[in-house]
């Protein structure tokens, strides 16, 4: 096995060792209820979206830290539009997604071709959407039925499971249940992971991010790579954009701030590294899980303040870290 | 075309701004041969091979490909490989990130019908190929578990697998041991029966004997000849690339003088190394001796010297001077201990031109007293023209910017610089060069003069002859490693010999 698969095997674990912990320290307080892993899901299906995109830009060695603001700007153009502009919840839709393609293009273009620094373009974007978030509404802005059925509708659609039930103060059983966010995260998820694994492109995405020069010796076209990598991460920021927002069913200036930060650091417990060319998007989901289950077990705690998830979130981060650099060390040992 | 050439080139010209890089080369590889590209550093093989993939563009000449219409103009290395060159880098060019399977066939994977890649048959065709060249690996692990000479000959599978007709290896063999060079050579071999046209630049001479037919040289970007392995032995090939005719060389008796063996030694090296510049070495200089280090560009002599003098910081290896044991970090360090060096690239390292004729002189005089402790100038004006005296530099005052003056006074005011210091160790690297023949006499007899006053100096020089004149022993570097010493009667014959090597020159 090697040590990039060990790191995945030790995320995973810890995974499931973080959340065993929850069940037994709040068995009393329904942690163990199949639901309580469900909302994690439900709370997280945005986040997973953009992870799975910042992974493929991590994969190339760049990093992207516009996500968070792009969300921000979809939440409020969804919120906005379809209250103010009459547009319908299909159509604002595909214009979010349509944006998030057109916000990706422009940033792949300058990174890949103009060759500027990733961090320094997405930094520019990340301004620029934040920007146009408040240029758009300084608003909190809620999404109700009145503004637009269909999105409420969506949003609340519930798809129960079939097992797994408990049994209320009322004497109903109520079935545990998720929404449209997480099955649209699951599947960007899957997609992402076969693309990764079986096409060309995925394949190439890597490559770039082992060695640029020998990826362009070897015959590949490492600009359009790197732009296709932010057309692609952007794309899925938008459609995590749309589940975050049925989520919150609301728009400000101030929201998801922070959210990069949370995708660069799930796909970095899940063993993406920042210097491009190693990580998976199964790592990048389980970082995601790691990262819900901590926010999960503090507010479930109801005592603890409620910065602790970032404490927690720090300690691991740093925790991989050292973990991925011993293995590197080892390994250049080995190879001397 | 000849029927079994597979690539011609003629009249390459190539110019960077200031020099001509190649002119008027020819080359010729023929099919299922291993030709090697020989010259010392700077003579043009690697501007010779960028033209030729599309790197670098040449101005004139043209480049015929075996089964190509027409001449052929490579823009990129992608165009290079459309036509069937490959090359092979001494850095590999692969992605140790990925499979050794991956790195074999990304970019051309096979595909299913669905045009996903197919990863079965990637690895099976991966497994074939790596059988097929015997290389034992299991292709379905990362690149970056495998030695470098492994993953070279990956990078020569991937380019042979891509059908070329033309594999272009370079310096292939300088990161790699003797068995790992054996393995190289066995899949050279294999690949040149396969009709595969081989070229191969390297340094080390002895790998040119084993496995090459054909030898092409090159000298200062022009074409020296192509020769028949058998035809051409170590020692022509040595006074091929360093541009002496052998046979026509009467040898030099050098006038001589005799040093007393048992004067005690100024600089004792032992061990010394820097690491990729210089392996370890030892060393012994007596007082009043003119030690020459000699060797082909690029084997290591500069280095040598600069790790003594603490430009390169020793990273093994003891040193003595004067009986003591020292630690050298530094230049300045070396300087209190009465050395000195004059560098090899004047212009760079050596003048500060718009600086006087006074202030270069005094320059590493002013440096070693520190700062604080500044001459004054009467004094200053005192040791300028003590030294311009001495040293018979030429120029309108002392106050001239050295800029002004012509290489051979700039290279005497350097010399005033060291000598201004009362240096016990002087090493002078190539202190001669582009300068006149009158002003080189007149250096080559004050190093003589130095040693009769009993200080120590190495000397370094691509002229031989000079170096018969001037040095009581030699040094003798070759690929970054001192192989041996020369010592009683030095003739330009054994001193060539010792620098090809193999032959016995002791």
């Amino acid at each position: 096995m090697n040590s990039n698969t060990l790191l995945l095997f030790i995320t995973i674990i810890l995974f499931f060792v973080l959340y065993a912990a929850g069940c037994i320290a709040y068995s009393g307080k329904g942690f163990t209820n199949v639901q309580t892993f469900l909302n994690i899901l439900r709370g997280n299906a945005g986040l997973l979206c953009v992870a799975c995109g910042m992974t493929c830009v991590m994969l190339t060695g760049g990093i992207d830290i516009s996500v968070g603001s792009v969300v921000a700007l979809d939440c409020m153009m969804l919120a906005y539009g379809m209250a103010n502009w009459g547009i319908k919840a299909p159509m604002m839709c595909v214009l979010v997604l349509l944006t998030g393609l057109l916000f990706g293009l422009v940033q792949g273009y300058c990174i890949g071709y103009l060759e500027i620094q990733p961090f320094i373009v997405s930094m520019a974007g990340m301004f620029f959407a934040r920007g146009m978030t408040a240029v758009i509404s300084t608003d909190q802005l809620s999404i109700t039925a009145e503004i637009s059925q269909t999105f409420y509708d969506w949003a609340n659609y519930r798809i129960y499971l079939p097992f797994g039930g408990v049994v209320n103060k009322a004497g109903k059983t109520i079935m545990p249940y998720f929404g449209v966010g997480v099955v649209i995260a699951l599947v960007v998820l899957v997609l992402i992971f076969l693309m990764l694994r079986y096409t060309k492109f995925g394949r190439a995405l890597y490559a770039v991010g082992g060695s640029e020069q020998s990826a362009a010796m070897m015959g590949l076209n490492v600009k359009r790579t790197k732009m296709l990598a932010y057309v692609l991460c952007s794309f899925l920021t938008s459609i995590g954009g749309i589940c975050f927002c049925m989520n919150t069913m609301s728009a400000s200036a101030q929201q998801a701030t922070g959210l990069e930060m949370d995708a660069i650091s799930s796909a970095v417990i899940g063993g993406t590294l920042l210097t491009g060319g190693v990580g998976n998007v199964i790592g990048t989901f389980f970082g995601v899980l790691i990262n819900g289950t901590i926010s999960s077990i503090v507010k479930t705690n109801g005592k603890l303040a409620s910065s602790w998830p970032n404490v927690l979130t720090a300690i691991l981060l740093c925790f991989f870290i050292v973990l991925q650099s011993i293995f590197a060390l080892l390994k250049n040992r080995k190879s001397k | 075309m000849q029927d079994n050439v597979v690539l011609t080139m003629r009249g390459i010209c190539m110019t960077f701004p200031g020099v001509k890089a190649l002119e008027n080369v020819d080359f010729t590889l023929r099919k299922g041969e291993i030709h090697a590209l020989m010259g010392e550093n700077g003579a043009g093989k690697s501007t010779l091979i960028k033209c030729l993939t599309g790197i670098n563009d040449f101005e004139a000449g043209e480049i015929h490909v075996d089964g190509v219409e027409g001449a052929v103009k490579n823009h990129s290395t992608l165009d290079a490989q459309k036509v069937g060159i490959s090359t092979v880098y001494q850095e590999v060019n692969l992605c140790p990130n990925l499979s050794v399977a991956e790195n074999l066939y990304i970019g051309r994977e096979p595909l299913t019908p669905w045009h996903s890649i197919d990863r079965r048959a990637m690895i099976k065709q991966a497994e074939e190929l790596t059988k097929r060249l015997d290389i034992k690996v299991d292709v379905t692990q990362n690149l970056e578990n495998y030695s470098l000479a492994i993953q070279q000959m990956i990078a020569i599978a991937r380019a042979v697998d891509m059908k070329c007709k033309v594999l272009i290896l370079d310096e292939p063999t300088s990161s790699l041991d003797d068995s790992e060079v054996e393995k190289l050579f066995k899949m050279m071999k294999g690949l040149k029966e396969q009709g595969v046209g081989i070229v191969f630049v390297t340094h080390f001479l002895e790998q040119v004997y084993a496995v090459c037919d054909r030898i092409t040289v090159l000298r200062n970007g022009t074409l020296v000849g192509e020769y028949p392995v058998a035809e051409l032995p170590r020692v022509k090939l040595v006074a091929a690339m360093m541009g002496k005719d052998f046979d026509d060389l009467a040898s030099i008796k050098p006038e001589g003088f005799k040093v007393d063996e048992n004067a005690p030694c100024q600089i004792e090296a032992e061990g010394l190394s820097h690491y990729g510049t210089i392996k370890p070495f030892d060393l012994k200089i007596h007082k009043g001796e003119v030690i020459g280090l000699t060797g082909l560009l690029g084997s290591g002599r500069s280095e040598l010297a600069r790790t003594i003098y603490g430009a390169d910081k020793a990273n093994t290896g003891t040193l003595k001077v004067a009986g003591k044991q020292v630690k050298i970090n530094q230049p300045i360090d070396a300087m209190n201990l009465g050395m000195g060096l004059l560098p090899d690239d004047r212009k760079a390292e050596g003048i500060i031109g718009s600086l006087s004729v006074r202030e270069n002189i005094i320059l590493a005089l002013q440096a070693k007293r520190g700062m604080f402790r500044q001459l004054s100038r009467a004094k200053q004006e005192e040791i300028a023209d003590h030294y311009i005296d001495i040293v018979r530099i030429k120029t309108a005052s002392r106050e001239t910017p050295i800029a002004q003056l012509s290489g051979g006074n700039q290279q005497k005011a350097i010399l005033a610089r060291w000598l201004a210091t009362d240096p016990d160790f002087l090493i002078l690297d190539e202190p001669t060069r582009g300068i006149d023949v009158g002003t080189k006499t007149e250096i080559q007899k004050l190093i003589i003069q130095l040693a009769s006053e009993g200080k120590s100096i190495m000397f370094i020089s691509s002229e031989i002859e000079e170096m018969l004149r001037t040095c009581n022993r030699m040094a003798v570097l070759r690929d970054g490693e001192k192989v041996g010493e020369l010592d009683g009667e030095l003739t330009q014959e054994r001193v060539m010999s010792a620098i090809a090597g193999g032959a016995k020159s002791e």
